[in-house]
């Protein structure tokens, strides 16, 4: 079993930390691991992604160029990779930002406003996580909170333990939505 | 067995060589080697080592340069252009036979060229760079894991044969993160008694040095050094082998290259294509053995590089040219396909191995 993750959208939404969140959680479950994150010149205002690879044999290579879990918060990452996803994959939207629907009838389409949703909270900025507890729950991966719980402690900063308690809230507003 | 952490690559070689003993780093920031010197920054300090921003390579290089004249351990790292600034002091640290640690997170070029990863610089470090007669050990590390072994490993080796030894990665390796487990460094005595470390009155002047006007001197230097070498290419090989046993295409690929050849190794096998992957780990010394061993039983090779062909003409001159070797290729930061590797495999396995 192996899923591939890309993760797109603004530099600045946090979409290395959801894939990092992922890929961790991946890595405490005992699975093969990889994070790759795009550092190009596109982070500088384009478009930023990372690509996650988590799988019960060994990576080989850390790039996504066809995922089954596409996570997309701009339009401009929806055109780009809709057309790569897997057939059978499933797509995340941020539907506050992203207005289309998704083209393709051979995928499952997800539709989250999760701007919207993590300002009304007071959560602002943390829509990448809302996004990312929706991929869990869809995946069959948010059952054991604990694990989800001990994953997300591992990879909030430790000078900031105060955005454990709102990450958190985030990835289960997403499982609820 | 330590826990295995999430890390960098960059990060990955910044923690093994302080666990190897390196107290003292010199560099200059450039995308995409950037948290190497980020994570030095952060932690020399407190574990009383020096982390020093050069005011350039060509400063930090130097720097290394004395610091290794006194015995201790030291590094610097950079990306293609830099490395380039570094080229004099890399000849320098060959002359005067002191051990160092180079990294090199390769990025498209010539020129500035772009930051995303290549592997063109594969002629400056396997071939010089510097000038005069000289190597380097050069390990080319496929995943985060090896960042930290290949680092650890870099230290022995230039202690044990008092040379420069670098670490060749791209900007894949760098920037991703893998699980690692940082190890333990095997505790080994390195001879230092060639350091310049004050003699107290006790020893005669120990003095590091370059410059041999005498050219007999300077030949002798030369054929003492090249002796080591031949050890060297003798004993320090190292490669892997993936589905070799009954492979009749061999691909050759490193770094970041060997993990997308291996996705199309795994889909061609599923084709009922023979075909297996060597990948070399240290690039000098090339693998000469090992490929020379697939070339009795693969009808051709397959180089898949990040560059224009640079290792090509290593795989050639390793097997005699006895086997057709072709090439699959990106540049300028790009990155082939798995899918682009697998056409080739499949064209190379439906010809027979003629290229054309």
């Amino acid at each position: 079993m192996t899923n591939e993750y890309l993760i797109a959208g603004f530099g600045g939404q946090g979409l290395l930390f959801a894939g990092k969140f992922l890929v961790n959680k991946g890595m405490m479950e005992g699975k093969e691991v990889s994070w790759l994150p795009s550092y190009g010149p596109e982070m500088r205002g384009g478009t930023a992604n990372c690509s996650v690879i988590i799988s019960d044999d060994p990576v080989g290579s850390p790039i996504v160029s066809k995922p089954n879990v596409l996570m997309v918060m701009n339009l401009p990452s929806l055109d780009k990779y809709e057309n790569d996803v897997k057939a059978g994959g499933k797509i995340f939207v941020d539907s506050s930002l992203i207005e289309r629907k998704v083209q393709r009838t051979d995928v499952e389409a997800f539709y989250v406003p999760a701007t919207q949703m993590a300002s009304d909270a007071g959560l602002t900025g943390l829509a990448n996580m809302i996004l990312a507890g929706k991929i869990l729950k869809e995946l069959g991966e948010f059952e054991d909170e604990e694990a989800v719980a001990a994953s997300l402690k591992k990879v909030v900063s430790v000078k900031h333990p105060e955005m454990y308690e709102k990450n958190l809230t985030a990835l289960k507003m997403g499982r609820d939505y | 067995m330590a826990e295995k952490v999430l890390m960098k690559g960059n990060e990955a070689i910044a923690e093994a060589a302080i666990e190897a003993g390196c107290r003292h780093y010199f560099g200059y920031p450039i995308t995409p080697q950037t948290e190497v010197a980020a994570y030095m920054s952060k932690r020399m300090p407190k574990i009383g080592g020096t982390f020093l921003q050069a005011e350039s390579e060509i400063a930090a290089i130097n720097m290394v340069y004395g610091v290794a004249s006194t015995g201790k351990r030291v590094m610097t790292s950079s990306s293609s252009p830099g490395i380039s600034l570094k080229a004099e002091g890399l000849s320098y640290l060959a002359g005067a036979d002191l051990p160092a640690l180079v990294v090199n997170v390769q990025r498209g070029g010539p020129g500035l060229g772009g930051i995303q990863p290549s592997q063109s610089d594969y002629f400056q470090a396997t071939k010089g760079g510097g000038h005069g007669d000289y190597r380097m050990i050069v390990l080319a590390p496929a995943s985060v894991q090896e960042m930290a072994d290949l680092t650890m490993k870099g230290f022995d080796l230039a202690d044990k044969y008092r040379m420069t030894a670098m670490i060749l990665a791209d900007g894949t390796m760098g920037q991703m993160m893998e699980p690692v487990e940082i190890k333990k460094p095997e505790n080994q005595d390195f001879d230092k008694s060639w350091a310049v470390t004050g003699t107290k009155g006790q020893r005669a002047h120990n003095i590091v040095n370059s410059l041999f006007l005498s050219p007999e001197v300077l030949e002798k230097t030369n054929f003492e050094r090249y002796e080591r070498y031949a050890m060297i290419e003798e004993n320090e090989a190292m490669a892997e082998r993936y589905m070799m046993d009954d492979a009749e295409i061999c691909v050759v690929a490193f770094g970041i290259a060997a993990r997308v050849a291996k996705n199309a190794i795994v889909e061609a096998r599923k084709s009922g294509i023979k075909v297996g992957l060597i990948r070399p780990i240290t690039l000098w010394p090339f693998p000469k053995k090992e490929l020379a061993r697939a070339a009795e039983s693969c009808h051709s090779f397959l180089s898949v590089e990040l560059s224009m062909g640079q290792m090509i003409e290593d795989i050639r001159l390793a097997i005699d040219c006895k086997r057709p070797v072709a090439l699959c290729n990106r540049a300028g930061g790009i990155i082939p396909s798995p899918e682009e590797v697998y056409a080739k495999i499949a064209e190379l396995a439906k010809n027979g191995g003629c290229d054309k």
